[in-house]
């Protein structure tokens, strides 16, 4: 193994990680809810009544977040971002993502991040699977094909 | 006035969760791939990420489990499935692949896409299209199938 200096960003990353815990910390707490993606996006499929405004808040948040980057970081993102997958791929993967999210309930953040917080085993029992899935995957599209 | 602060207060959690995601590099999907090449040259960076997260989360957790209602007097909603199946193994199975692929997964996507990426937009079509897809699917064969299992 070796490491790939160039584009390790330790302290962005370590910064980033804990706003991401802090807001976490928040929704818990302050809106008791589990601050999860593929959980508050695929509510709205369809959407229920008494059970949309919330999750829309929250989505235009996140949807604002670029332009307030821009906005208190001129100097752009902390890293230029590289899409090498092409049309068609993208597509596979989004469907992957979106079926595979909901049928486990949950992402990175409802499963990786808060479950892992919570020491949910059956969180762990995700992360280990879509982690170990990830690195199998990248591994034979990278060193195989 | 209820309604409104926690509509103000959800929104804020988002933006801050976006900028999370921005500042911490999960937004480049070459990072992310980067991150799950062990065998190539490998990114740790997003072990800091997850490592970050946790560490705040762990002590936020702590308290939520002590407490019913949340600090705007509303229910604390913990989950309370410690179900570990075939739906939860495949599924993660499946995201992570995808994930893999692509190098995005939800939130960075969403981010990504408001911040004008053609790839990212088609990526989260089509992941609405495989969520609504799990919806049609679970409506119309495992329910049915679950009811024939179980006739009540």
């Amino acid at each position: 193994m070796n490491i790939d200096w160039q584009h390790f960003t330790p302290w962005a990353s370590l910064i980033g990680g804990l706003l991401l815990g802090v807001a976490s910390a928040a929704f818990i707490l302050i809106n008791g809810r589990i601050l999860g993606i593929s959980g508050i996006l695929g509510g709205l499929l369809p959407p229920k009544v008494g059970d949309i405004s919330w999750r829309v808040a929250f989505l235009l948040g996140m949807l604002a977040a670029p332009t307030v980057f821009m906005a208190l970081v001129p100097a752009g993102f902390a890293s230029e971002p590289r899409i090498d997958a092409g049309f068609w791929t993208v597509i596979a993967a989004g469907l992957l993502v979106g079926i595979g999210t909901r049928y486990a309930s949950g992402c990175t953040s409802g499963h990786g991040v808060c479950g892992l917080s919570r020491l949910s085993p059956r969180s762990l029992v995700a992360t280990l699977s879509f982690m170990g899935a990830g690195f199998f995957i990248v591994y034979i599209l990278r060193h195989i094909v | 006035m209820n309604n409104t602060i926690h509509r103000i207060s959800e929104f804020l959690v988002g933006l801050l969760f976006g900028l999370g995601l921005i500042l911490s590099g999960m937004t480049d999907p070459g990072k992310v791939v980067g991150f799950l090449d062990l065998f190539g040259s490998w990114d740790p960076s997003l072990a800091l990420v997850m490592g970050g997260a946790i560490a705040v989360g762990f002590f936020a957790f702590s308290l939520a489990k002590k407490r019913t209602m949340n600090f705007l007097g509303g229910l604390l909603r913990l989950p309370n499935s410690q179900v570990i199946d075939r739906r939860l193994v495949i599924g993660s199975l499946m995201f992570g692949a995808g994930w893999g692929i692509a190098g995005f997964c939800p939130g960075p996507a969403l981010v990504s896409m408001a911040s004008g990426q053609p790839k990212a937009l088609l990526f989260v079509l089509a992941m609405l299209a495989g969520m609504v897809g799990y919806e049609l699917l679970d409506r119309f064969i495992h329910a049915p199938r679950k009811a024939k299992l179980n006739p009540s």
